[in-house]
């Protein structure tokens, strides 16, 4: 009970730094999403339809790399390429979530049997018409599931960003380990598995009632 | 109407498909390409929607060169049922029937009406099905879905690429009743690519048998089993569909003349004797002139033995024309007995009717056999 009370009160100073941390974690890891969903999906989507199969062998051999370097080498990596701060931190976010987003777009994409794509060509559907009332929809639960793996992923490595001095809830556990503060530790901790876990019940949700349109 | 005239197809890899296809599909007919896998039969069908496209030839649609015509248009005016049904696993039976009527932009309601048309037409209550998921039907339900699916903007002509391969043979046979039923009623252009030889003949108006890029020989289901082309369309028809339409023989073969006639100037007594040491109980009578004159019963005579025999012959009793077909017969096998007698067009008797003969000849024959020896 007396831990409870303690905790309450740390909150109930701290409360304003806490939100502030939490809304630069938020800012970090959504645009990093918003980026990488909207670079990958197109680009696995195009890829789909290329022919030359060592131009796609090379992309997904990029995307690999940049998934195999570890998360606080690469945040080092971009200090002196980009300096220090929120720019070079979604860079750095970004290209890890290249690959998960790529592949799993890519194999739902390659997931539409050939009979329906045959299908849908036979009836009348135009090139666009094919993808986004055919081959999207039937692929979307793949994409989604994409979605939603790298934006747990993302939101995690978001509290690295600290390290280049972009802020987010790692800089609470940052300081939390100087200080030797239990309370800050645990709150940037609990506040990061809150913000995925209800990011992924958003998408979950949307993905619902896309499915049902 | 379709036409084919001297259609090529080389792949880019050089693998020529067609090889101077020269083909009109009969228009309100069903067209049934057949061959065996890798004979074009596919190909060919895919030209008509482009699909593939030909690299030698033309084709003319009601007299109008196929590549002046923009694919798309051209793919919305023919319908499209093609192997694994195909149907959109995301879109509800209602959105996959309406598919190509949504693409031509119909009003809401006119594509409402038509969906409820086809769906009852294939028997399959509206209310029920209209909102379920291709996956919630069973696979002869879905490709019933597939074929209105093809048939829901009005097509004239509807392509059907092995549409009934991949159903279990009961479906199968439903399905194909039900296309021949449903195109007694809508007389659409059908072409309807299969590798099923008995498919083919139970719904074909005309075959079209391919090999090798080729046409082998084409015409309606009975010429093809009558006049086979060669030794590869009789491979492909198999000896016992040849016999299926083999002929059963004339009907003089199954006329006996191994018989019991009486005359009809003989008495009644004399007749029984006759009949008694023969073990029959009917004969047919003969007038003196060879003619005849009706049948006599023996129990008929023994309870009139004292009248005269002429006035016991039954006239009426049934009777079979030398001239009558052998299936005809056949058909009124039922109604004759034992000995039916056979007369000559001019009234004379000829024999008498060998049935065991006639069953043997039909057992053999169903039997894919060569008939009577």
């Amino acid at each position: 009970m007396e831990f409870l009370s303690e905790y309450l009160t740390y909150w109930s100073e701290d409360y304003s730094s806490i939100l502030d941390y939490m809304y630069e974690h938020i800012l970090i890891s959504f645009t990093v999403i918003i980026l990488a969903v909207a670079i990958s999906v197109p680009l696995a989507i195009y890829m789909t339809k290329m022919k030359s199969n060592k131009i796609k062998g090379l992309i997904f051999n990029i995307a690999n790399v940049f998934q195999t370097i570890p998360t606080i080498a690469m945040l080092a990596i971009m200090i002196p390429l980009m300096g220090i701060g929120f720019r070079p931190a979604v860079v750095a976010l970004l290209l890890y979530s290249l690959l998960p987003l790529l592949r799993n777009t890519y194999s739902g994409m390659e997931s539409v049997s050939s009979e329906i794509v045959e299908a849908a060509k036979g009836m009348g559907f135009s090139t666009f018409q094919r993808l986004f009332k055919v081959e999207l929809p039937v692929a979307f639960p793949y994409v989604m599931s994409g979605i939603r793996v790298t934006a747990v992923y993302i939101i995690s490595w978001t509290t690295l960003a600290a390290l280049i001095g972009a802020g987010g809830l790692g800089d609470l556990v940052l300081a939390g380990i100087g200080y030797n503060d239990q309370y800050m530790i645990f709150t940037g901790t609990i506040l990061a598995i809150v913000i995925a876990v209800s990011l992924d019940l958003v998408l979950g949700r949307i993905e619902k009632i896309v499915k049902r349109a | 109407m379709i036409e084919l005239k001297n259609i090529g197809k080389t792949f880019d890899d050089g693998f020529q498909a067609l090889k101077d296809i020269d083909l009109t599909f009969e228009e309100g007919k069903i067209n049934v390409l057949i061959g065996p896998s890798g004979c074009g039969k596919t190909t060919t069908m895919k030209l008509l929607n482009r699909l593939v496209d030909y690299t030698q030839g033309e084709i003319l649609i009601d007299e109008e060169n196929i590549k002046d015509i923009n694919p798309i248009t051209l793919r919305r005016k023919m319908g499209f049922v093609i192997q694994n049904i195909g149907l959109f696993p995301h879109m509800t039976i209602y959105n996959n029937v309406a598919t190509v009527p949504k693409l031509l932009k119909w009003e809401k309601k006119k594509i409402r009406n038509r969906v409820v048309e086809l769906l009852e037409m294939v028997n399959l209550d509206p209310e029920t099905y209209m909102l379920r998921y291709p996956s919630e039907l069973s696979g002869g339900q879905q490709q019933r879905i597939g074929v209105i699916r093809a048939l829901a903007a009005e097509p004239s002509t509807i392509l059907m690429d092995e549409p009934f391969s991949a159903l279990d043979p009961i479906s199968r046979e439903q399905l194909q009743d039900e296309l021949l039923r449903l195109q007694s009623e809508i007389n659409k252009t059908i072409i309807f690519v299969t590798h099923d030889m008995d498919e083919a003949i139970k719904i074909a108006d005309q075959i079209i048998l391919m090999k090798d890029g080729n046409i082998v020989q084409k015409g309606s289901p009975q010429q093809i089993l009558e006049n086979p082309a060669n030794d590869f369309v009789k491979d492909f028809i198999g000896e016992k569909r040849l016999g299926m339409d083999r002929k059963l023989p004339q009907l003089n073969e199954f006329i006996s003349k191994d018989y019991i006639a009486v005359s009809d100037d003989t008495s009644v007594e004399l007749a029984m004797d006759k009949m008694i040491a023969n073990q029959i109980a009917e004969a047919p009578v003969v007038k003196h002139d060879g003619s005849y004159a009706g049948v006599i019963n023996l129990y008929e005579m023994l309870s009139n033995k004292d009248q005269n025999l002429q006035d016991l012959i039954n006239q009426s009793s049934s009777v079979i024309t030398e001239e009558e077909e052998t299936e005809n017969v056949l058909k009124k096998l039922d109604k004759l007995h034992g000995s039916t007698p056979i007369i000559s067009a001019g009234n004379a008797l000829v024999g008498i009717l060998d049935k065991d003969k006639l069953l043997q000849a039909l057992k053999d024959v169903t039997e894919g056999k060569s008939g009577v020896a």
